[in-house]
């Protein structure tokens, strides 16, 4: 029944056994090897595997105004993401989560495809800065939907509408271009950093140090335990010199016109207000821009991120003349100079015309403080050809022109401020003695920015004192760090005390109506503050030349318009604000005079409403006084008497902080 | 005669080990699962142990030779089930492998196809009159083994087929074959290999592939391989506290094909020197069964339990120390699954049939 009972070889069933103690021995090589011989470094790999170590994201240091009023802010915004926890089948979830989070259901599903070749410990970021009723429906989801988790991280606050926003600049992840860059050698890929204005010049203040916590993670990244931590440490606040108040003013005066307003304290460089047009909303920056909008900033023709108070390079027109006047004054040419504008001149062969003959009317005879307050162009250019080029590149020059002005922002435009060297080095041509006369109304070659024209107007009317502007006090910052800058604080021009007051009082007379001094009324009397001691320049500048704009015809003057500007101070003499305007487009210099004279009004304003040491030491002030009275016409007619006097407490309507930060 | 048959007979001895190893199992599977989402699994491994010891008497009670009278018809249906799967199977994660039955219980016959083939093979020498095996014979008793592996291999389970595969080496080696037919097959085999790759399944060659260059995708097929290395190789020589690797889930599924990776980093070269050893006895205990066996049928059948196990320890083992590829089989009396334990157990049960009955005649 079962074929031959004969047994099975007892030297096989041998071999079988010797087979499977060579199997065993073979697997204890294999424990061997790994758990002996090698087991330092899989327990390194373990290690690894399952402490990780994660960044604790140190808050950036806030920007406050000179008052330590808040300018930027930070904000706790938290991004939802998904955990790729293999136990939930996410797909089932994703309408669930798309309608808790108020996306598309299709577009949740569409990332979870195309991010399922990514490894699975890392999150699927779904959104970005997630409102509190979304913050609320993860947190209440977290038995229903485990795999929705979120990460908190600060934000920037910017203030509102793009106020300020060339000045502040905005941040982002650190680009590897940066990274190679030896002011960045020491940051991480990753690490957000300013890419512009204030934030980048002073990022390594701002930014603090990111701290780290060792956690113990399981396969899916998720956090089981803590082993160290390593706290953040928070960026400082960094207070700068502007003051809120006036930048409002600056950016009302300025609205949505193209072109820039700086003002500046002219006694200290401390820079009080910038404003640029147009603007953009460094808060789209702070989440995530997408790259159409980028794009749109980055190609716009009238460039929203060019800061132009201190990046756009125009020819600064008439309002050079003071640099000119200056010049003339002090080399002994434009004293006793009497010049007949009969609304042009010849010169080297060519016609120059005069503004004032768009105006159907002459200048007449003009001199030094006519030709500064009436702008008149013919005066200019005779004093143009007198000092020749390189005598007004001497006074340019000294006064800032065609070089940094050392302001503690990134990417100052320097300017041009021609001279015979300066064309050779550049053309390799000679210059010519005609081009000395554009030169004279601030056309030509020359380009300046506002801050330049700001600075070098302000030096002029502070008795020819030059200081570097910036927008931190050195008092202000962390110690051990000083603004490294070649230009230096403070330098002197020799301005002689009458040249002085001449200039200062024609520049006067440019915002003054028609008075026995100056008959003709300035080129700004429009912008006559009453009760303010104005003063200022206006300029016209033309983007192209009179010649190329009758050849455009009426297209050409409406698409080539002049660029106006307006360097204005107050007071006249030692002015303790200097404020530069420029219209892109703006026509005339009036127009410019009409919105720096906002930003001067608000200066001075401000300035008589603080309340005096007096009314802020007690409510009530005892006041002695003597008086006469002259209509009596007594000699004896003093009188004495004894007052107590009720100080109401003007509450000032100041801001708070920047819009949109507080 | 069956008066004669006894529970006594039994191989207590035997089974002892045998228990002491699924407690192992249990108490790992337990450990190993704990916050996870497989918690309570060691319990559910109780009950299939319970039941697998309830088979194993069952099976103990039927006489063998009874069996392999009607070992004909048991192969046919076996390959009928097979056929099943591969028609009405249920398909979980590419592959057909289960045959699903009312109230939940999911049946993987490929599993119960190994105990038939013992038993086939077994039949197909003790009827073999000669001393040397002829090519005729090798072919048939490699075809007994070979039409369902193939049939397995379609479902896909690259695995299963394979454990069929000693079944037919030790039935061919302690039947006689000569040494100049086993190196003629070697070669033969060799010579196919290039061709198998073809027939392999993509995720299959990307195990392959991770086996010889696991860095190549350390979070892709390589993971299950590298994650093993470390967690065998971080318990060290005295097992690591806590156990890391298996307790915060970077090794996947710890309680199923990779239990002995669990416990090696738990209980270190120690601890896992001495489950080899226990299974080491157990395998050696069951020779001597073989070796004491009453008949001829009875010591092939021994052997083909013998072949079958140590074939999963050696491919198991050796995955989770980095000599052999991922392929899916679980390692026999630890490894969380009730497929695998019933099949052990009802494996011990003709085991203690061929023993029971070793004094009868």
């Amino acid at each position: 029944m079962f074929g031959r009972d004969e047994k099975v070889s007892q030297g096989r069933l041998t071999g079988v056994q010797y087979i499977i103690l060579g199997i065993f021995l073979l697997l204890t090589y294999g424990l061997w090897r790994l758990q002996v011989s090698q087991s330092d470094l899989y327990a390194t790999l373990a290690e690894k595997n399952r402490i990780r170590e994660v960044p604790i994201l140190a808050p950036r240091g806030k920007i406050l105004d000179r008052e330590g009023r808040t300018i930027v802010d930070n904000y706790p915004s938290f991004s939802a993401l998904l955990l790729r926890d293999s136990s939930r089948d996410i797909v089932a979830d994703a309408d669930m989560i798309a309608d808790g989070l108020h996306l598309e259901r299709k577009e949740v599903k569409d990332r979870i495809k195309r991010f399922a070749g990514t490894p699975q410990y890392q999150p699927i970021y779904l959104k970005d800065d997630i409102t509190p009723d979304e913050l609320a429906f993860i947190e209440s989801h977290h038995n229903e939907l485990p795999e929705l988790d979120t990460v908190m991280a600060h934000r920037r606050l910017y203030p509102r509408n793009g106020f300020m926003a060339h000045l502040i600049g905005y941040v982002g992840e650190v680009s590897d271009e940066m990274l190679n860059r030896p002011a960045f050698e020491l940051y991480n890929p990753g690490d957000v950093v300013g890419q512009s204005g204030i934030e980048l010049e002073y990022n390594n203040i701002l930014m603090g140090q990111n701290g780290s916590k060792q956690v113990v993670v399981n396969s899916k990244g998720k956090e089981v335990g803590q082993l160290d931590e390593k706290p953040a440490q928070a960026g400082k606040s960094l207070k700068l010199t502007v003051d809120i108040d006036l930048q409002i003013a600056a950016e009302q005066a300025l609205a949505d016109r193209n072109g820039a307003i700086v003002a500046m304290d002219p006694r200290t460089g401390e820079i009080l207000a910038m404003a640029s047009r147009p603007t953009f909303n460094p808060n789209d920056f702070a989440v995530r821009i997408s790259r159409n909008e980028w794009n749109k900033l980055v190609n716009d023709d009238d460039h929203p991120l060019l800061n132009k108070a201190i990046q756009a390079q125009l020819a600064p027109g008439s309002t050079f003349k003071i640099i000119m006047a200056t010049a003339g004054m002090q080399e002994g040419i434009a004293q006793g100079m009497k010049v007949n504008c009969n609304g042009g001149a010849d010169f080297y062969g060519r016609y120059f015309k005069c503004w004032v003959v768009a105006e159907h009317r002459v200048h007449g005879i003009t001199d030094i403080s006519k030709a500064i307050y009436q702008s008149c162009d013919v005066f200019f250019y005779t004093l143009a050809e007198k000092l020749g080029i390189e005598k007004i590149a001497k006074y340019a020059t000294a006064f800032g022109l065609g070089q940094k002005t050392g302001i503690d922002l990134p990417q100052e435009a320097s300017g041009i401020m021609p001279s015979e060297e300066w064309k050779l080095r550049n053309y390799r041509q000679k210059w010519f003695a005609g081009e000395t006369i554009s030169v004279g109304i601030g056309q030509g070659a020359v380009a300046a920015t506002p801050i330049q024209m700001m600075r070098a107007i302000g030096a002029i009317a502070s008795g020819g004192r030059l200081v570097r502007p910036h927008l931190t006090n050195p008092t202000d910052l962390p110690p051990g760090i000083i603004p490294a800058s070649t230009v230096p604080d403070e330098t002197h021009i020799q301005i002689d005390p009458k040249n002085w007051e001449i200039i200062t009082d024609a520049m006067a007379n440019v915002v003054n109506p028609a008075s026995p001094e100056a008959p003709m009324g300035g080129t700004a009397k429009l912008s006559h503050l009453q009760g303010i001691d104005f003063a200022g320049k206006t300029g016209s500048a033309q983007t192209i030349s009179n010649a190329l704009k009758a050849k455009l015809g009426a297209e050409g003057k409406a698409n080539f318009k002049d660029n106006g500007w307006f360097v204005g101070v107050e007071p006249r003499r030692n002015p303790e604000i200097v404020v530069c305007t420029l219209l892109e487009e703006g026509e005339h210099g009036y127009l410019a005079a009409r919105t720096a004279a906002q930003v001067i009004k608000a200066y001075v304003e401000k300035q008589r409403r603080q309340p005096s040491k007096l009314a802020k030491s007690d409510s009530k002030a005892d006041i002695a006084a003597v008086w006469n009275t002259p209509s009596e016409g007594k000699s004896d007619g003093f009188q004495g008497g004894h007052f107590t006097v009720k100080l109401s407490e003007k509450k000032a309507a100041l801001a708070a902080a920047a819009p949109g930060v507080n | 005669m069956a008066r004669y048959v006894s529970f006594r007979d039994f191989d207590w001895l035997l089974l002892t080990f045998v228990f002491i190893i699924c407690c192992l199992g249990v108490l790992e599977i337990r450990s190993a699962t704990a916050h996870t989402k497989f918690a309570g699994a060691h319990i559910k491994q109780l009950y299939w142990i319970a039941g697998g010891i309830a088979v194993m008497f069952i099976v103990s009670l039927l006489n063998y030779h009874t069996l392999l009278d009607q070992i004909h018809w048991v192969y046919i249906a076996a390959l009928g089930s097979l056929m099943i799967v591969l028609i009405f199977g249920q398909r979980y994660l590419g592959a057909k492998r289960w045959v699903k039955f009312p109230m939940g219980i999911h049946f993987q016959p490929s599993e119960w196809v190994k105990l038939i083939l013992i038993l086939a093979v077994a039949k197909y020498f003790v009827d073999l009159s000669q001393r040397d095996l002829t090519w005729s014979d090798f072919i048939k008793a490699g075809a007994i083994v070979l039409v369902p592996m193939l049939m397995v291999l379609r479902q896909p389970d690259l695995g299963t087929a394979l454990t069929y595969l000693p079944i037919a080496v030790m039935g061919l080696f302690l039947g006689g074959v000569r040494w100049k037919q086993a190196a003629v097959v070697i070669i033969l085999g060799g010579l196919m290999l290039p061709l198998a790759w073809h027939v392999l399944k993509p995720y299959q060659r990307d195990r392959l592939v991770s086996f010889m260059e696991p860095e190549a995708d350390s979070q892709g097929t390589g993971y299950q391989v590298i994650q093993s290395k470390i967690a065998v190789g971080s318990g060290g020589i005295w097992g690591s506290q806590g156990g890391s690797q298996t307790h915060l889930s970077f090794l996947p599924i710890p309680q199923t094909d990779f239990i002995f990776a669990a416990f090696s980093e738990e209980h270190g070269f120690v601890g896992a020197l001495g489950l080899l050893l226990l299974y080491f006895i157990v395998l050696m205990r069951l020779t001597q069964n073989a070796q004491t066996a009453p008949d001829r049928a009875g010591t092939f059948i021994v052997m083909g339990v013998v072949a079958v196990l140590s074939f999963h320890i050696l491919v198991n083992v050796g995955m989770v120390v980095g000599f052999m590829p991922v392929t899916g089989i679980p390692l026999p009396l630890m490894s969380y699954g009730g497929s695998s334990v019933l099949f052990i157990f009802m494996a011990l049960g003709l085991v203690m049939n061929v023993r029971m009955r070793r004094f009868v005649n």
